[in-house]
């Protein structure tokens, strides 16, 4: 049995507006910051992912979950321009996505983080967080070698960069390589250098993989913190412990499809849920409750 | 043995003309393999537009050899776009094996018969540095500098603009990589998805490098040609492609001083170990009881073999060259 959640002022809010939805698959939601219609993708002979309808509430913490290949790693990709759809339309803030590569959805306000984390190994922490900032002048080559153009600019990265290393308490890491970061620490490395890109959407996936548990509960406070600041969340997770603490709705899918929506409590009873984990003749058991002895 | 001379030859070989050319050449190849983890094997196709630009120009254009400049650069940003556009896109070892072929392309074509009449075929194009000649202000019949650096009035001047162009690309490669750009760079050989994710046109930044890396390759094909007079194609064959590879490791990649020292390093041992075997065999030979074991003639290629041992050597007890860094090394667990 998960603890009773604390709800925050934006948690509250978030609920709120996601009260009056039905919980049914491919459900139009109040204010969606993120939406895909008909977005389908074939490898070879097998249809990774076919999403009728998806829509993402504006503000929110949004679970993605769902069994071990059921696409939404996939799903993941094809949102963010790192791979394209055979058919389909999305749009993030009623902009499509569709002729969009993957390196402008971050300079649009949507940005990812990696299921396996790609921290880079032989650059500082630091210089990793300075990375993710955007609109920078001496990245054009001819600046760079005038630093005259791009110090003022690089400070102000700075300053924010250990700002952000400071709320992920990674502050004291600030100089050592990123390699010699544990798995929890590249985590944390990650997701804040990520925000780096001031991000609106930001999508996780897997933010607790190989994550130790006592990490795991601050990373629970850094998810809730990014709501906290007016972004939105989407995240993929297999950890339904996690997902029923922090999440505001949840989105399942199953061999591709979208096969249930929710709030945590009601996706914890949908027998859909539990049918494409466990298979119909299983136990009830998935998100806490009734665990059988 | 003349030890004296050995010696002489060896410390006058650390600033000679083939370290200076090879150090530009492992500058720009340094900015695509070592910061940003572009495996480019044809930088010897980089270095043969740079010197077959100023010959063609002095040769047949009649004008300025300048213009061998604009000319050449023209070359190389065709070359990098040719090889580039279909390539960057995909991962590192594709780039190598298509750039190992375009370079052995270039040589090949710039070596036909058919287009002899632009490229001078098998032969070359000779001859052709009198212009650069005259620019230098020393005497030709006399010698410079002192024992054991003393050399011709034309060497000398070739020698001083070579290493200045080291000195001005080593200034211009040291500071871009400490600023944003070289940041991108270095994160690009990292982790390329990375890079995207965090909103950086990864194949635009791919293509910086290998244009970049491919100018200063040009040079180096320049100074080269410059110091001959002449351009042969076979000059540009695989070969040089890895000499410069490596010597660029032998000092250490991802560093400038890396790129300039390694070069030195390596000629100076090349000369070191060829004059060594020379004098030891002057007298026809080395034999053990009556069993011969190096001749003459076979000087040549035993110094090659010494020279591959010697760098197994280092590779095996100091991976990461001589200005290196081994922590750096040692994180390669991805």
């Amino acid at each position: 049995m998960v603890a009773d959640r604390v709800y925050t002022e934006t948690a509250q809010r978030a609920r709120a507006a996601l009260a009056g939805v039905q919980p049914a698959p491919g459900v139009a939601k109040p204010d969606p910051i993120l939406l895909a219609d008909k977005v389908k993708k074939n490898f070879g002979g097998v249809t990774a992912v076919d999403v009728d309808h998806v829509e993402v509430q504006r503000g929110s913490i949004t679970a993605l979950i769902g069994p071990n290949g059921a696409g939404k790693t996939t799903l993941f990709n094809l949102l963010t321009g790192f791979d394209t759809p055979d058919t389909g339309e999305w749009r993030f803030d009623g902009r499509s996505l569709a002729k969009v590569v993957a390196h402008k959805t971050a300079s649009m306000g949507m940005v990812r983080t990696f299921q396996l984390t790609k921290s880079l190994t032989k650059m500082s922490v630091i210089e990793n967080m300075k990375l993710g900032a955007t609109q920078q002048v001496g990245e054009r080559w001819w600046n760079g070698l005038f630093p005259f153009r791009w110090k003022a600019q690089e400070k102000l990265i700075e300053q924010r960069a250990d700002q952000l290393l400071q709320r992920f308490k990674l502050d004291h890491m600030r100089n050592e390589y990123a390699g010699t970061l544990s798995g929890g620490q590249r985590k944390l490395l990650e997701m804040s250098r990520a925000l780096m890109t001031n991000p609106r959407l930001v999508m996780l996936d897997e933010p607790m993989a190989g994550v130790n548990p006592a990490l795991k509960q601050s990373l629970n406070e850094h998810i809730r913190g990014l709501r906290d600041d007016g972004m939105t969340v989407l995240f993929v997770e297999h950890d339904m412990d996690m997902v029923h603490d922090v999440s505001d709705w949840v989105i399942v899918m199953a061999e591709g499809r979208i096969i249930a929506e929710g709030t945590p409590e009601a996706i914890a009873a949908n027998p859909a849920v539990i049918e494409a984990y466990l298979g119909a003749h299983q136990g009830k058991s998935l998100l806490g409750e009734e665990t059988p002895s | 043995m003349d030890w004296l001379k050995i010696l002489e030859n060896t410390v006058s070989s650390l600033v000679g003309i083939d370290a200076a050319y090879f150090a530009l050449a492992a500058l720009g190849l340094n900015i695509q393999f070592g910061y940003t983890g572009l495996l480019n094997f044809g930088q010897a196709a980089f270095m043969a537009c740079g010197a077959y630009g100023i010959g063609m120009t002095a040769q047949y254009f009649d004008v300025s050899m300048w213009y061998g400049i604009p000319i050449a650069l023209a070359f190389v940003v065709i070359l990098s776009l040719l090889v580039g556009i279909p390539t960057l896109r995909l991962r590192a070892d594709y780039l190598a094996i298509v750039t190992i072929a375009t370079a052995e392309i270039v040589r090949l074509f710039v070596r036909s018969v058919r287009f002899k009449r632009f490229f001078g075929g098998s032969d070359g194009i000779n001859s052709f540095s009198t212009q650069f000649r005259d620019l230098s202000p020393f005497d030709p019949s006399k010698q410079y500098g002192v024992r054991p650096f003393q050399y011709s009035g034309y060497t000398f001047w070739t020698l001083i603009v070579a290493w200045c162009l080291v000195g001005v690309f080593g200034v211009v490669v040291f500071y871009l990589m400490r600023s944003p750009w070289g940041r991108v760079l270095k994160a690009i050989r990292e982790d390329e998805d990375a890079v995207r994710s965090l909103g950086k046109n990864v194949y635009s930044y791919k293509m910086q490098a290998l244009v970049m890396g491919g100018v200063i390759g040009m040079f180096s094909g320049m100074v080269f040609a410059l110091d001959r007079g002449s351009v042969q194609p076979d000059n540009y064959s695989r070969d040089v492609t890895f000499y410069v590879l490596t010597a660029l490791v032998l000092g250490g990649v991802a560093k400038v001083s890396g790129s300039i020292v390694g070069p030195m390093i390596f000629w100076g041992l090349y000369v070191f170990s060829d004059n060594t075997l020379r004098e030891l065999t002057r007298d026809g030979g080395i034999s053990v009881f009556g069993v011969g074991l190096l001749q003459k003639s076979q000087v040549g290629p035993v110094n090659y073999m010494l020279i591959g041992i010697g760098l197994m050597l280092l590779m095996t007890f100091r991976p990461q060259g001589i200005f290196g860094n081994r922590k750096e090394m040692a994180l390669d667990g991805r």
